[in-house]
């Protein structure tokens, strides 16, 4: 069993969670570009070992939270003021 | 913010400009012919192995990293087809470990953009052939294959899908419950299931293969060539200069070379990242699992995109099961208890009369997932560092196309038509190919 820790509830099974994807700050949209907007979509960094995520608990608290997890071995914890 | 990678195709490069090519000197391996065989068996001596390990040189022409399918085919095709021996199969685990020797090695063309259907039936017809192309039993076996469609707007697709594959000369059709019950007599076709089965998309042509073997064919087939094959060898680092590659570290040494292939999956990132180029590629784990052998009972391959799962048996009885991608990225190999019981129920929807069948074993392997579930191939910004990667979940059935079309890509210089709509810089042209046709990835 894959364990997310949730700020608000706690350590609970992956399977409650809806995973959206690395926290990669979304650019400026007044200024941002295509070429932005289609490095920010596509191109994810991908890293073998620490990463910060964003994860909605959809089958909790209904929030999305802010996780730093290893890839490699899933072990993670939540980022301490990221949004909540 | 990054920059973006936005690449345009040199107009030459690589081994054409390292060496002409020569007619390529074969030595003949031991024919694996039928009267061979018994005779080797009855001798009751040692079997010659079927390629052979040499020390790693501090040169080659071109350096393959990723000992895999593509990896092998694409060193196979630039010594049969191009004249280029001088090369090097680097693999840092042993040859077909990664996503080669974990796939559940179903064939199939039946995709659904032109550009998609082309390049895998190609890759069928190199498949039909491969056996007597390398003189090894890779054990191809035509079935035929049929996806389910489980509601309307699936049975929509697959008209749209039948269409585009006829178009292209592939055998495909929509087929009713009726049709799907006579090919597949254990399938529950009635009305009860929470997903009754309304038709399905039948691609005769499709099957299923001995995944080792063909990595094994296409090593002892290179072998022969002259291609070295380095196994527990890890590339460390690429060397580039002013724009272009001019060799690899390894663990057992550093290899001066101007043409590297990046034919990875799983870390084709990674490998991408030592020579400074980023993927648009994402690292999801897709888990399969196999139960006990039993009485052949299931002849064709059998898909289900609605409960993300599929189906074959093999030759020696045992069910081979995948399912869809992990839903979240990871480079860990584990397999999960809530994927075995997501399968079970799964496949039981499906095949009642499969409840007291046991699950042998589960594994996992790594896709590397791009946004449009299509690969990417041939040339980077950096000049002789080549891509054949983000090959998903559709990897296995490409390999010998992907091989076919990076060696002459490399050897000539210039992008086959083939794979042209796969490069790298359709990301930063927003000219994405969208190949809604893939396995396992939820539409």
């Amino acid at each position: 069993m894959i364990l997310i820790r949730c700020p608000w509830c706690g350590p609970r099974d992956a399977g409650e969670f809806h995973y959206s994807g690395e926290a990669t700050p979304r650019p400026e949209p007044a200024s941002a570009g295509p070429r932005e907007w289609r490095d920010y979509l596509y191109f994810p960094a991908n890293p073998r070992g620490q990463v910060t995520e964003t994860w909605y608990h959809r089958m909790g608290c209904r929030r999305f939270i802010t996780v730093e997890r290893d890839t490699d071995t899933n072990e993670s914890r939540p980022v301490p003021g990221g949004p909540r | 913010m990054h920059q973006i990678i936005v690449w345009t195709p040199p107009g030459r490069n690589a081994v054409a400009a390292v060496r002409a090519p020569s007619q390529p000197r074969r030595r003949r391996p031991r024919r694996y012919g039928a009267l061979a065989l018994l005779r080797h068996g009855l001798s009751g001596r040692e079997w010659p192995r079927a390629w052979s390990e040499h020390p790693l040189r501090d040169r080659y022409d071109v350096v393959i990293i990723g000992g895999g399918v593509h990896g092998l085919a694409a060193a196979y095709y630039l010594a049969a087809n191009h004249g280029i021996t001088d090369v090097a199969v680097l693999d840092k685990g042993y040859l077909g470990g990664g996503g080669s020797g974990r796939s559940t090695a179903i064939l199939r063309s039946n995709y659904l953009t032109p550009e998609g259907v082309r390049f895998y039936d190609r890759s069928m017809q190199l498949y039909r052939t491969l056996a007597a192309d390398l003189d090894y039993n890779v054990m191809f076996s035509r079935r035929g294959h049929l996806t389910l469609a489980h509601n309307d707007s699936s049975l929509r697709t697959m008209r749209w899908r039948a269409e585009v594959n006829q178009l292209q000369g592939v055998e495909s059709e929509v087929i009713g419950p009726d049709e799907v019950k006579r090919l597949v007599p254990y399938l529950d076709t009635s009305e009860h299931p929470r997903y009754p089965i309304l038709g399905a998309l039948y691609h005769p042509p499709g099957g299923i293969i001995r995944h080792d073997a063909v990595n094994w064919g296409y090593a002892r087939a290179a072998d022969a060539y002259g291609v070295h094959i380095h196994q527990d060898t890890e590339v460390t680092g690429i060397d580039v200069a002013e724009g272009r590659v001019r060799g690899v570290r390894t663990t057992r040494g550093d290899i001066a070379t101007r043409v590297v292939l990046n034919a990875t999956a799983g870390w084709s990132t990674l490998v991408a990242a030592l020579a400074g180029v980023r993927l648009p590629i994402q690292t999801f784990p897709l888990q399969a699992a196999v139960t006990e052998p039993v009485r052949p009972f299931l002849h064709a391959v059998v898909v289900s995109g609605t409960l993300h799962v599929y189906v074959s048996q093999t030759d020696r009885g045992e069910l081979v099961f995948g399912a869809s991608v992990d839903p979240f990225a990871a480079y860990s190999t584990r397999g999960t208890l809530e994927f075995a019981e997501g399968l079970a129920t799964h496949i039981l929807e499906l095949m009642p009369g499969l409840s007291r069948m046991r699950l042998l074993r589960q594994w996992s392997g790594l896709c590397d997932m791009t946004p449009d579930f299509s690969p990417i191939m041939g040339g980077t910004e950096v000049e002789g560092f080549y891509l054949d990667v983000g090959w998903g979940t559709y990897g296995f059935k490409a390999g010998p196309v992907s091989g076919e079309a990076m060696a002459q890509c490399i050897a000539t210089g210039r992008t086959p038509e083939i794979i042209e709509a796969f490069g790298l810089g359709r990301f930063g042209a927003g000219e994405l190919v969208g190949e809604k046709g893939a396995a396992a990835v939820g539409h």
